[in-house]
Order: C-alpha cells, then structure tokens, then sequence
C-alpha cells in the first residue's frame, strides 16, 4: 500500500444556481491577461447543452483521454511515439474557435463619436486582433438553453437517450435543465500529465494538484489535446499552456479557492482523500462498469488502522490524516455513495465528485392528486418519469448504468422523505422508515446527509488540510530565508519572447 | 588562429576571405553560445516554439509540417556531411549511390520551401497569426526564405554537392572548430556558395535572439519516462 492523499471536490448539483459567480470570483484573479482572456478555469455549462469547447465531451472529435489497448492504457491523442509525427501539427488540438475569440468594445467611440443624428454605439473588436469582429460565439454562449434544437439537441450526452425521451426533453412543457459548473478534476491517473513531451506538467506528491511548470512548458500543446475535459488552456500569447491551479497558494494559507469560497449555492465542499496510489494503474484499466466502484475502492478509509499506518509510513504528517478523518468528501462519495465521477469512463480517475440532481423533485400522483406518503414505493416510482431521462444521468456520471444513478436519487427523496415526515408531519413515519430501507440508508445517515447539504459551516465544506511546505523546507533551511530569498520564485516577468 | 596570422601578416590588412570566413564564424559561435545559455538562464520563461495552431489550425498544417520534416532531413544531411566527410564520400563513389542522395536531398528542398512559403503567406494573410507575429518572426522566415532558396540554387548550379561540401566544406568547418582555421579552400568556392555559408552564420547568430531556439529545448527524455510525474515539495525544494 502506498499511501497518497488527494484534496478532491464535490459539487452538489441540486444546489447549483448557475449564478456564475464562481467563474468570475476565479477569471478575477487568475486570467485576466493577454492570452488567457478566453480561458475559464471554472465555468458552468447548462445541462443538455454543448458546453465549452463546444461538444467537449465528443472524444471521437477531441481524442481526450486513455483507452486501453492490449491490455495497457494508452493515450488516445499523442503518446509516446505518435508524439514525433505530432508535434509539429496536432491532429486533435481545439482551436480558438471551438472556444470563442474574446473580445471587448470600443467604449471611446461612446465619447469621441461626432455629433450626428444617431446614437453612438460601442462595436465589439476582437481581443486578438483588434478588428472588428461578429461575436458568434462567447462564455457560456448556451446559457439556459435547455430545449434549444443547435445546442441541447447536440449534447453528446444524448448518444445514448432512446429517441423518444430525446423528443420529450425537446418538448416544450417538459424543458428542464440543470447547471454543471466544471473545474480541473486534479485526476490520478491526469492524460495531461502523460502527454506533455517536457515534462513540464506534474501532479504534486503532497496534495495530488496539477500544475503547469510556465518555465518548461515549450508550447507543444499536447495537454491540451489530451486532456478529456478540456482543462488546460494554450495561451496564445506568452506561448504556455495554463490550467486551474485549485488557488494552491490559498489553499496553502487555509483559505478555500475562489470558487469555493464565493459559490453562492453553498454547492462545494473540499476535503482530503486517502487513497493507494500503487493501484491507480489497475483501477484505471478495469472494463467500463466497473470503473465507479473500482475508483470507490481505490479510495481509503481514513479511520483504518492499517491505512493509518501505512500513512504514517509514508510519511504523513499526523495533521493530514487528521484532516482525512473530518473530509467531507470522503463521507459523500465512500460513506454515503452519493457523489459520482465525471465520465469516468475517459480513465482519468477524476478527483472531482457531482451530486446528481433531482430534476425536479417530483412526487407520485393519483388523479393528478399527489398522494405524499401513502406507499413509500410509490414514492421512488417518479423516477420513471424524471424529466431529464435517467439514462442523460448515467452517461455523465457513471458511464451509463442508470441504477447507480437510481441509488443516489433514492438516497436523496429518501432524506426529503425522512425529514418531511419529521418537520411537516403529513407522510406517515412509518411510510418514512420504511423509504429509508429501500434506499439503503439509516436515520443516522440521513441526518448526516441533512446537515451536510443544508445546514453546513463554511469549516465543515472545507476540510483544508495544513499543507506543511515551511516543514518541508525547514528540512535544509531557515524558512524565513528562504521566503526572503525567493518570494513567489518566478523572478523574470512572464512575457513572451523574441 | 595560427594560420590566420600566418596569412594574415604578409598581407597587411585583414583578406577579405578571411574576415567573412574566419573571424565573422568564431563571433557567431561566441553569441550563439554565449547568448543561448544566458537566455536559457536569465529568461527560461521566453524558450517556446510559440506555436500558433491554435490560433489558425488548417494552413498551418501545409506549412509546419512540410517545413519541419524538410529542415530536418537537410540538417540531418549537413551534420552528416560534416561528422562523416569519409563515408560520404565513399557512399558517392558508386554513381548510383551519388544519384540516389542528391536526388532525396533535392526533394527534400523542394519540400522545404513548400512549407516555408506555406508558414509565410499565413502569418502575413491570417489576422490572428499577423497578431502573435514579432519583428524576430519576420526577419527569421526571410533569412530562412532567403537560405533555402540560396540552398536550392546551389543544389541546381554547383552539381554534386554532397561530394564537395564533404571534400571542400566539412575540411573547412573542422579546421574553424579545431581551432586552426583554413579559409583558403572557401575562397575558390563561386559566390553562390559563399553566400550560402554566410547566410548560415546570420541565422546561428540571430538564433539566440529568436522563436529557433525552440530546437534547443525539444523534448529527448519522453519516449523513456514514465507517463506519470510526481513532485514532492521536499526532494523538488532540494534539487533546487
Ligand atoms: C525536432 C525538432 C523540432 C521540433 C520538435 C519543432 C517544433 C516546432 C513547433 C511545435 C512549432 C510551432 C508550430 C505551430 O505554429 O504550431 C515550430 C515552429 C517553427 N519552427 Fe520548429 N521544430 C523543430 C526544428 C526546427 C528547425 C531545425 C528549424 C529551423 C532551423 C525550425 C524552425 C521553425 C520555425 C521558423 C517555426 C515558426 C513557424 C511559423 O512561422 O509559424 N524548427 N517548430
Ligand atoms: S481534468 Fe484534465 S487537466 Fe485536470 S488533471 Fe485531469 S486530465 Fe489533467
Ligand atoms: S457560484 Fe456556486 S451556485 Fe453559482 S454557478 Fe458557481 S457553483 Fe453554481
């Protein structure tokens, strides 16, 4: 066993607003310069839609992540090898306009424009250029469109809906759509990573977050290409591909990032997770239905004598494992089971988990009464008719088998259930209970999930681990020097050369 | 230097031959060396090939790509003529042989010219390309405009030249880099010829001072690597 910890995420769609305010508190700080003006390290798409690059979840377009050939996991992009022939033209590489080109306007005109008969009027001008530019396309370009025949219509997602439930989504009455904001998934087993020919992207041994070192990074642009989720950006200016950076130097100081700290639906929680990194390559590998419970078990449990001491031999500080017992995280996706990969069937093993959502709640009616709690069966029969088709769900978050779907979206109407029977009081108790059996779940855990979605701190989301660098410099010098001597250890402006 | 001095003194001031062909290649060795490592060091952030596919993706196709496999069989070509002047010539001996080599060396060419015209009418034709193009850009893609063409006219003009850069040239290169130079045999050689050598030395020095020096920094280790790479702050913070 060989003991790693993770800081991993999870999102609780059922609370997402789609305010985007996550994207701005991120776009604030980290890419608001020449080159990145494009570039959204945290963005909500709205579900069915196309998302950003558009058809991003098209790997038969994009070629993202691994496949297993010959029993060895291969990059589907440029690996080893295909790199020679690759890098001086990518075959897989989104352009600009599978994003959008950034623009703003030309707000002087507003002030210069001559006196005349008409309005003046601010045209938008191109970002890269400077030219006047038709905008036809931007940052969440299908923003609400649920319904929409160009962008819902095309969601990849849809490949593996029945054309019938395709027709209903379109139906006018029956529009729904969810937000599902996306962030780097810090992944175990990241393509970027295993793609970059430099070796300038990495995974961080302490925390498992992914960087980009600017430094090595010689614009070969294969991160780009491989990664599944499109979550590494090329800046078409300094030349340097960029991705989320889960604001480590936040984390560092005990501060959520950004988008955590900001997100107004109090969606988002982060806490550590143990896991066994011997066995990442074996996980990642296993046929495609087994690679939820396969990832769920390459998770460790953090109150494990063993696990805790292999922990210590691997050189854990104390603290973390400590931080590892109180995660969050590690109660949503081990213990209660209700937080799921993002296709997990590209083999990344993402480190970020999605609640799927209720959408919308819907109770059983009989001649078109709702009949609350006479059957608790009948409570779960809605699913059947469950706007978005289960079968939208499962190729999102469990690579298309919709009964662990199902088992999450019982777990969840059951805490309603429960917790309806105890404050309202118009569902019987005992119809309650017995909900609870058949959605696997206790009144102790119920409770749990409760607090947990509806009533938590802002310590108990985020769990923060102390990430111990001052220790790990102490080892070979006086951390204040080295503060001193190196500050934030970029010292040259990051501009682009000659 | 000893030569130079020797054929220098009687002379009085400095041949012609041997200022453009002995003193102008040591300086440009001294800035290519000297430069490349201080921009290495001082300002790592600028080494990128500064790629542009993702700007404007299909005509870079037709000019990377041809531009890229043609340079580097014609580099290939010359540090071969240059590392092995022997073989080479013993290659040439059989005709056959000799046709087959300046026959791939010439296609080559051609391809390389292909894709440079192609890489230039883009960056000069594309708006988004024109906007991530630097004064440096330009001015690399004429010199190298300038030199395949000069390449190519040679190839046309002064026949068999993988025979007599490795009898004529490679004897010449090896005097400059054992430090006792011989310019003597560049002097018979036509212009066009000559022109070519300088063309060479303008673009080595201007190299530090451009995008070229992206060939530099192109990856060697990841073909043996492991997929994955882990930092740990404590050994990552040593190294340092
Ligand atoms: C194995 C060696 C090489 C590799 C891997 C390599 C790779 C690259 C890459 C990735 C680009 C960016 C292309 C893009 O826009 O996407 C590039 C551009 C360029 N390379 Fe190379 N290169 C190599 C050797 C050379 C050599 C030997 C030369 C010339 C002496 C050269 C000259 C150029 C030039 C002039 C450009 C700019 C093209 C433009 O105008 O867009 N490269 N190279
Ligand atoms: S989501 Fe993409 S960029 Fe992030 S670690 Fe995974 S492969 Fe890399
Ligand atoms: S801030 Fe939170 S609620 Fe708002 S869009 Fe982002 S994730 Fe959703």
């Amino acid at each position: 066993m060989n003991v790693r910890a993770q800081v991993s995420m999870v999102f609780h769609l059922d609370k997402c607003i789609g305010c985007h305010t996550c994207s701005i508190a991120c776009k604030n700080i980290w890419t608001d310069r020449k080159g990145t003006e494009y570039m959204w390290f945290n963005n909500v798409e709205t579900k069915p839609g196309t998302g950003y690059p558009t058809q991003w979840e098209d790997q038969s377009k994009y070629r993202g992540g691994w496949e297993v050939k010959g029993g060895r996991l291969r990059l589907k992009s440029t690996g080893k090898g295909r790199i020679i022939t690759n890098i001086f033209h990518n075959p897989h590489l989104p352009t600009m306009d599978d994003y959008y080109e950034p623009w703003t306007y030309k707000y002087e005109d507003l002030f210069n424009a001559p006196a005349g008969t008409d309005q003046p009027t601010a045209l938008p001008i191109s970002k890269v250029t400077g030219e006047y530019i038709d905008i036809e396309s931007g940052p969440n370009w299908d923003d609400d469109l649920g319904g929409s025949n160009i962008y819902a219509a095309n969601d990849p997602n849809l490949k593996d809906v029945s054309e019938e439930q395709r027709q209903q989504l379109q139906a006018v009455e029956r529009l729904v759509f969810f937000y599902f904001p996306r962030i780097c998934n810090h992944c175990l087993n990241p393509a970027c990573v295993a793609s970059c020919p430099s070796g300038a992207l990495y995974k961080r041994g302490e925390d498992g977050i992914v960087l980009i070192n600017q430094k090595r990074c010689r614009a070969w642009r294969s991160c780009v290409a491989a990664c599944p989720y499109k979550k590494t950006y090329y800046n078409w200016s300094t030349g340097k591909s960029e991705k989320c950076l889960l604001c480590y130097p936040r984390l560092e100081t005990g501060q959520a990032p950004a988008c955590f700290h900001s997100c107004v639906g109090r969606i988002r929680y982060l806490g550590l997770l143990l896991y066994d990194a011997d066995r990442i390559d074996e996980i990642a590998k296993l046929p495609p239905e087994k690679l939820v419970e396969g990832q769920r078990d390459l998770i460790l449990d953090p109150n494990d004598p063993n696990v805790i001491a292999a922990a210590r031999k691997a050189g854990m500080p104390e603290q973390v494992i400590e931080f590892a017992q109180r995660s969050p995280v590690y109660q949503f996706v081990k213990v209660w089971k209700i937080a799921l990969p993002p296709h997990i069937e590209y083999r990344t093993l993402p480190m970020l988990y999605y609640v799927p959502p209720l959408l919308p709640v819907l109770g059983s009616t009989a001649n078109q009464v709702y009949e609350n709690g006479v059957d608790a069966k009948a409570i779960f029969h809605a699913f059947d008719q469950q706007r978005v088709p289960m079968g939208y769900l499962a190729s999102l978050f469990s690579v298309g088998d919709e009964a662990k779907i199902q088992y999450v979206l019982r777990k969840l109407v059951a805490v309603r259930t429960f917790k309806r029977a105890e404050t309202v009081g118009d569902i019987p108790m005992a119809v309650a209970l017995e909900a609870l059996k058949l959605a696997d779940t206790t009144e102790a855990e119920v409770e749990d999930i409760y607090r947990m979605t509806s009533l938590p701190t802002f310590a108990q989301r985020f769990v923060i681990p102390p990430m111990h660098r001052e220790e790990a410099i102490e080892a070979f010098k006086d951390p204040q020097d080295h503060k001193r001597e190196v500050g934030f250890g970029f010292t040259a402006s990051p501009k682009r050369g000659l | 230097m000893y030569s130079l001095l020797q054929t220098a003194a009687p002379a009085g001031p400095l041949p012609i031959n041997d200022l453009l062909f002995v003193v102008v290649p040591y300086v440009v060795l001294a800035v290519f060396f000297s430069m490349t490592i201080w921009r290495y060091v001082k300002e790592k952030f600028s080494y990128s090939s500064y790629s542009s596919q993702f700007l404007e993706n299909q005509h870079q196709f037709w000019g990377s790509v041809p531009w890229h496999y043609g340079i580097l069989a014609l580099v290939a070509g010359h540090l071969i003529g240059f590392l092995v002047p022997r073989g080479v010539l013993w290659w040439n001996s059989v005709p056959a042989r000799l046709y087959i080599i300046e026959g791939a060396a010439l296609i080559f060419g051609i391809i390389t010219l292909i894709g440079l015209i192609n890489l230039i009418v883009r960056r000069a034709s594309n708006p988004r390309v024109r906007a991530v193009t630097s004064k440096m850009d330009v001015v690399v893609l004429v010199l190298l405009l300038l030199q395949v063409i000069g390449g190519l006219w040679v190839a046309l003009t002064a026949r068999w030249g993988s025979s007599w850069f490795a009898a004529v040239l490679a004897p010449y290169l090896w005097s400059l880099f054992t430090f006792q130079p011989d310019a003597s045999a560049v002097a018979q050689l036509p212009w066009s010829i000559k022109l070519h050598i300088l063309g060479a030395y303008a673009i080595f020095a201007l190299f530090p001072f451009t995008r070229l020096v992206h060939v530099l920094v192109v990856p060697n280790h990841y073909l043996w690597r492991r997929f994955q790479v882990v930092m740990w702050n404590k050994r990552a913070s040593k190294a340092e």
